[in-house]
């Protein structure tokens, strides 16, 4: 090996770690931007959703169909209206209008907010970035790149389905808060110096696998924030439905009333934990065949592999909870939650604590 | 709600819910779990109805998924034997239950093998019936429309001036040619497209039930064995070679393959600047290897990311260490020993290592016998003297110091009983001592060391290194990677493709005009089908304009159900009716 090749480019390094920390300080604003969101929000008298579900007059058909249209009024002649209902066994009620209220100052934040999340990623991608050019190689040789790694690829995802016009905006506080979190989790406890990888990890399988893994992990992420949230709103839904119990607070109404429907809450973690299961299904296979490669063995029950593992068949667990009449809805969000608890588990509580062929947090 | 709109509700719901029917395959869902009252047969099969059922195969998931955890919490005899002695020596009263309950060894433990035996029979009692199931609907034809398809979960209608004759004999067609299975029952068409979701769902099932037996095969057919070597020394693949040996039940040693290699050299680099100073950048094994029982000489090398493969073997690194290289000459002057000595690493990070020399055919000056043993400690870069012993500060051979005390008297290795390479047994030794205090002394590479008495010396000529390989032979793999693939296809297909039938539905209407009615219904929840029915409807426009006057308005529920918070139990729910 050329060492003097491979050495690390301390110039690089440090740009790599100003940046992460602009990173950080950016998504500090566009927290506070969105906090600003649904601050100004508040003030909206939104509503509706007690009006859907408390109506004993039964409201008009229109108002529980929603009409499924696309390129706008002009094709109404060649392309007719779909009308869409609810499948039965799901409240019909509809989505709440967002953080913003529908206030136009609300929204005015929660834009800036979109925008310096925008910014703040882009950010975080070049301290990424520049990080994998200092040691030339994939920055994910300890947990320290994972993690700045990790927080990149949700926001990521996040701007993705923003811009795929998917109906996300409502993740974006508890998002900025959480990869601040992450950053600051990484920059305090985690950080290592750049340098270059322990043999095991000199392998194309590590672009592969670990890259599947963060990808995976961001996604299954805001599957999770999802399926709390729809925790919190279906139980708000369920008090409302019934008048004669107990109502919820003026706060929790003022908040649960401006996010979507439980129902859209819950097909949307079901959407992104169905569709990223494969991607970490091929994780933990090619994690496998990295292991036969370097260790002579695939699978060994090692901690780490222990714990993909349980992370892979709580997922299937749920899957098979989305499937199966009397344990959709609640039942199925506890497994989903607890399976990513599991995931989470295995990066930070394995990686740090406990010892196995997997030993390379750096820490 | 009067009793007349509730019957005519259920048989609206019984009306989509045959609509559903034969969606899928999933077993049926018992909504109530009713205990039988006949004899062992009635409980056999209710026991097997219930084995096989969507809701005994998660909770056995989610059985699964715990089940596996204590495996990371509690040492495992097959990982790390030595922590579970260590285990077991701290915990004196939790360890036997612990014993009891096969924490030392979950994944083969009782009631884990039950977990995934049990998961396994409920998944081929699943897989069978639904495979012939499957295959039944792929004979037969999608049912025809529902009453009123306005209660599907998408739909749409227009009004045109076309016959319905026309306008079904023209959705007949665009719907074959967007590759539905489409027929006309009646007054409407009725197709359905996506039956590679459920292939792909069977696929994936019967895939987990290949690795399963991928992995019982390596299990059984296998065999791993370690070796040691040092620069300069070589293997040859049998039985008495290998340091240690294992294999499955089914392994015949009689089946190891004739191949042996040499190590010539090893290579290995660390990090010299900067906070991981000392981690390892690079180890290879340089060796030349031969193979079938005198076969050609070959170069090449193993690295920790990649084995070499020798026939149905694969040979990988594992570990490396130093071998001080020593010369003992005895009491008469003549050399006795001279040679590589591995010694074991204390610590992977910097290489302090300890180890023996056993020298049993020396002899004192008069020629009496005088089995010599010397036991210390070796540093490859010498960082001064801790509690006692010296230790090492960087694990590359920068100031090696080998420290050694000298033993004499019967070795215990005429016994006939195994001794271990790296300890003295020590029972009929005798510690050399000069003065009252032990004779010990620190050598620098081509320092001597000598034995009180003229009982000889001891030269640290220099260090060598040495490499442990594993050789495993592991069948299934191959089987495994294909089930894996298998896996994957088969989930993609099964997530990512949706079963979904349309129909389309033309009469006459009041005024002579006809109205088209055109409705979707999906196993799953799908945003994309109201998508894909305002395509069809879009694909069908020309050959069922729209007639000139606007459409009235869609009516699409009855108003006693429009905002009805129905519960999930619902029988005759269209996304459970798929199932019943
Ligand atoms: C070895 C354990 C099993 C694993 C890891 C597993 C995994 C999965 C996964 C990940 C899915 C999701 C794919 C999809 O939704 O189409 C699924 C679906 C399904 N599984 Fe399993 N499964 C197992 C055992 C079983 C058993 C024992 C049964 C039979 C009772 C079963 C019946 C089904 C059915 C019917 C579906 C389709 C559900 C649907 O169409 O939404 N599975 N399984």
């Amino acid at each position: 090996m050329n060492l003097a090749a491979a050495a690390t480019n301390e110039n690089l390094a440090s740009i790599s770690n100003v940046l992460i920390y602009s990173a950080m300080a950016v998504y500090t604003l566009a927290f506070l931007a969105h906090l600003a969101e649904w601050a100004f929000g508040s003030r909206s008298k939104v509503g509706r959703t007690a009006a859907a579900l408390t109506a004993t007059v039964p409201a008009p058909a229109k108002a529980s169909a929603r009409t499924a249209e696309r390129g706008g009024g002009t094709a109404v002649l060649e392309r007719p209206k779909v009308v869409t209902r609810a499948t039965n066994g799901s409240r019909d009620v509809p989505d709440g209008p967002g953080a913003a209220g529908g206030t136009e100052k609300g929204d005015l934040y929660g834009r800036i907010a979109i925008s310096l999340t925008t910014l703040a990623f882009l950010i975080h991608l070049g301290g990424v970035l520049t990080r994998g050019l200092s040691v030339q190689r994939a920055p994910w040789g300890n947990m320290y790149e994972f993690s700045t790694t990790f927080g990149m690829v949700a926001v990521a995802a996040y701007l993705v389905l923003l811009a795929l016009k998917k109906n996300v905006r409502w993740i974006g506080l508890l998002l900025t808060a959480t990869v601040l979190l992450n950053l600051g989790v990484a920059v305090t406890w985690l950080y290592t110096d750049s340098s270059q990888l322990v043999p095991a990890l000199h392998s194309y399988w590590l672009w592969i696998h670990v890259s599947c893994a963060i990808i995976s992990g961001a996604f299954l992420y805001l599957g999770a924030v999802s399926t709390l949230l729809y925790l919190f709103r279906d139980r708000y839904e369920s008090k409302l439905a019934d008048p004669s119990g107990k109502q919820p607070g003026a706060f929790a109404t003022s908040v649960m009333e401006r996010l979507p429907a439980a129902s859209s809450l819950d097909k949307f973690s079901y959407r992104v934990n169905a569709t990223i299961f494969p991607l970490w299904t091929f994780t933990i296979i090619a994690g496998a065949i990295w292991a036969g490669e370097a260790w002579g063995r695939y699978w060994g029950w090692d901690s780490k592999e222990i714990w993909s593992f349980v992370t892979w068949v709580a997922y299937a667990a749920y899957l098979h909870a989305r499937a199966t009449a009397g344990w959709k809805g609640r039942k199925a969000a506890y497994l989903g939650l607890f399976a990513f608890l599991t995931y989470i588990f295995n990066y930070y509580v394995v990686n740090y604590f406990f010892s196995g062929l997997h030993s390379y947090s750096g820490v | 709600m009067t009793t007349k709109t509730d019957a005519a509700r259920d048989a609206d719901d019984a009306d989509v819910g045959a609509a559903g029917s034969q969606l899928s395959t999933a077993p049926e869902e018992e909504t109530s779990v009713s205990l039988p009252s006949l004899g062992p047969i009635g409980w056999a099969r209710w026991f097997w109805r219930q084995l096989t059922s969507m809701r005994v195969a998660l909770i056995l998931l989610f059985l699964l998924s715990l089940g596996a955890i204590p495996g990371s919490l509690v040492p495992q005899t097959s990982i790390d034997p030595t922590k579970v002695e260590q285990f077991r020596a701290d915990h004196t009263t939790l360890a036997p239950l612990y014993d009891k309950l096969g924490l030392f060894h979950v994944y083969s433990s009782v009631w884990f093998s039950a977990i995934y035996l049990l998961l396994f029979i409920s998944l081929i009692g699943c897989i069978v019936p639904r495979t012939w199931q499957f295959v039944g609907q792929l004979r037969s034809r999608p049912p025809g429309a529902p009453r009123r398809l306005t209660r599907l979960p998408a739909y749409t209608t227009w009004r045109t001036d076309r016959a319905p004759e026309e306008v079904l004999g023209a959705a007949q067609r665009m719907l074959k040619k967007r590759r539905f299975r489409a027929h006309t029952v009646g007054d409407a068409v009725a197709a359905e497209k996506g039956y590679l979701r459920e292939a792909g769902n069977l696929v994936f099932h019967i895939s987990l039930i290949v690795i399963l037996v991928a992995v019982a095969v390596g299990s059984l057919w296998k065999s791993e064995g370690g070796k040691l070597i040092t620069e300069g020394d070589g293997f040859a693949n049998s039985l008495t070679q290998y340091d240690n040996f294992k294999s499955g039940a089914f392994y015949d040693t009689d089946d190891l393959e004739p191949f042996g290699f040499t190590l010539k050299s090893f290579d290995a680099s660390y990090e010299r600047t900067g906070p991981q100073k000392g981690t390892p950048r690079e180890f290879r094994a340089n060796i030349s290897y031969f193979r079938g029982a005198d076969g050609q000489e070959h170069q090449g090398k193993i690295e920790v990311n990649h084995p070499l493969e020798i026939a149905d073997s694969k040979i990988f690194l594992l570990s490396h260490g130093y071998a001080p290289v020593v010369e003992v000459t005895d009491g008469r002057g003549k050399k006795v020993y001279s040679g590589a000595v591995p010694f074991l690493p204390q610590d992977m990070q910097n290489y302090t290592s300890t180890g023996v020399v056993k020298v049993p055919n020396a002899l004192t000056p008069d020629g009496k016998r005088n089995q010599l043993g010397f036991s210390g400690f070796f540093v490859p870069t010498y960082g001064g003297k801790g509690s006692g012993s010296m230790f090492s500060t960087f694990p590359a051979l920068d100031n090696p110091r080998l420290t050694l005390t000298a033993y004499h008297g019967d070795l215990g290795v005429d016994s006939g009983l195994p001794q271990s390479v790296y300890q003295l047994e020590k029972k009929n030794l005798k510690q050399y001592k000069q003065d009252g205090r032990a004779v010990a002394q620190m050598m620098q590479p081509g320092e001597t060391m000598k034995l009180p008495g003229g009982d000889g010396s001891i030269k640290f000529v220099g260090v060598k290194q040495w490499a442990t390989f594993q050789v495993s032979h592991q069948p299934g793999n191959g089987l495994a990677l294909i089930g894996a693939i298998a896996v994957l296809l088969g989930l993609a297909g099964s997530l990512f493709i949706q079963r979904r039938r349309v129909w389309v539905r033309a009469v006459p209407g009041a005024d002579g005009v006809t109205v088209v009615e055109m409705a979707g219904l999906g196993r799953s929840e799908s945003a994309r089908l109201p998508e894909e029915l305002a395509d069809l409807a879009e694909a069908l426009g020309p050959d069922a304009p729209q007639a000139s006057e606007p459409a009235p308005t869609p009516t699409p529920t009855e108003p006693e159900n429009a905002a009805k918070p129905s519960d999930s139990a619902d029988p005759a729910d269209p996304s459970e009716g798929a199932r019943a």
